[in-house]
């Protein structure tokens, strides 16, 4: 056979298109090898090479998933190759959401092999680890070099239709998938072996990943919002001006707590966010855009709930690790309850 | 953080625009809104009737919190 021709999907900064105010680009095809795909094209070894590169602006895809999705899949068909290459998106989430959602359509919808590569932590790696292979990527693009060393030989082997090795073996985001084969020990003697080793304390590999199902209960309704202490909450790192806190604009290891009494609304050049994960002209002109003081101060007034809490809670949500979110709201949580907070509306940008 | 908060008892209601995403971390009140850089607002209208729209997705937010849910439920128009 002839080279294996692939189609490329990045984002509009790894095009070089722009950073977050060009975040709302329109899918766009070029016919040639563009950022990282230059990497990827070297890591074919000649085998394959990409034929078109689609771009696409994050916030464009994320807020239009449905539409962007249709246009890139006809783009895509256009080239009818044999392979679909999206990301690799890192930590970047909004990327890795649109590189999960295309992957997936391309492979179950015009049933083109395809596979893409992000950050374990990245929403879209949740989303769609089960549906698609996902490289295992660092949480930056300085892992560039690792996230297109794994890709390209994996990208091979599913054009081609060989046979795909286990997660650890070819670097993938482990799908939950259970494959029979024979082994020279039985089941019992595997299992005491397992036992033995977890009593002396040493590392052993689970047969059977159980999945980490970590639901919450739904809170109760209010009954009577007019008597109610409603909070806010936000991932959209909404401060005082200066950002006094020096809370990160992304990987953020802090959250801020800030006291709203008295304040109607929340005025340019008083407040403004530390996000650096999106344009932050809108948040920085007016914040109530992001977090509501305006409209809650005015229903507050109006008796239509009890009262706006005098504190907000705030973090920046951009590459930011699980860890360090749960653990700033547990610390926070604490605090709403012994203040007697009865309600949260919690806005993400 | 939204379950973190909602682990205490205190119900939470997520306003987000990318839901996927939001279902997927575990909100069980969700109110999609307009952008992803402004989730509350809308700079292409004036300033009148940019209140109101926000006016409008926060009482949808109350309504939720009003409402009781038996598991993650998109509070929709």
């Amino acid at each position: 056979m002839g080279k294996i021709k692939v189609v490329h999907y990045i984002n509009q900064f790894f095009a070089g298109v722009g950073g977050e105010e060009k975040a709302d680009f329109e899918p766009e095809v070029r016919e040639e090898v563009v950022g990282p795909g230059m990497a990827l094209n070297a890591g074919f070894k000649g085998e394959a090479e990409i034929v078109a590169t689609v771009i696409c602006g994050d916030s464009y895809f994320g807020e239009n998933m449905e539409e962007a999705k249709a246009r890139i899949l006809d783009m895509v068909k256009e080239y009818n190759p044999d392979l679909f290459i999206a990301g690799p998106a890192f930590n970047a989430g909004r990327y890795g959401v649109a590189c999960g959602t295309i992957t997936e359509a391309v492979q179950n919808e015009l049933g083109i092999p395809a596979i893409t590569g992000m950050y374990v932590e990245n929403p879209g790696a949740d989303m769609f680890k089960k549906d698609v292979y996902i490289i295992s990527t660092r949480d930056s693009a300085a892992g560039m070099r690792d996230a297109i060393g794994k890709m390209a030989p994996l990208a091979l082997k599913v054009a081609k239709g060989e046979e795909i090795g286990s997660p650890d073996e070819e670097g993938y985001i482990p799908r939950g998938i259970r494959k029979n084969f024979f082994t020279d020990k039985r089941g019992s003697q595997r299992a005491v072996e397992m036992l033995l080793k977890k009593i002396r304390g040493e590392e052993f590999e689970t047969e059977f990943e159980m999945p980490d199902f970590d639901r919450v209960e739904p809170g109760k309704a209010i009954e009577d919002m007019s008597k109610a202490t409603i909070a806010i909450v936000t991932s959209g790192g909404i401060v005082p001006a200066g950002n006094p806190d020096h809370i990160e604009s992304s990987s953020a290891s802090k959250y801020g707590k800030y006291d709203i009494d008295g304040v109607d609304d929340l005025v340019e050049g008083e407040w403004e966010t530390a996000h650096g994960g999106h344009d932050p002209v809108y948040a920085n002109l007016d914040a109530d855009r992001v977090i509501p003081v305006d409209t809650l101060r005015q229903l507050e007034k109006e008796g239509k709930i009890g009262k706006l809490h005098r504190y907000y809670y705030s973090t920046v949500g951009n590459g930011t690790a699980v860890a360090s979110a749960k653990a700033f709201a547990s610390e926070f949580s604490k605090e709403l309850v012994e203040d007697g907070v009865d309600a949260v509306i919690l806005t993400s940008t | 953080m939204v379950k973190e908060i909602e682990r205490t008892g205190i119900p939470v209601v997520h306003m987000c625009t990318v839901v996927p995403i939001s279902l997927t971390v575990g909100a069980n009140r969700i109110v999609p809104t307009v952008a992803i850089p402004h989730p509350l607002g809308d700079p292409s209208l004036d300033l009148e009737e940019e209140k109101a729209l926000r006016r409008k997705l926060v009482e949808k937010a109350l309504d939720a919190l009003s409402t009781e849910v038996e598991e993650q439920t998109v509070f929709e128009d």
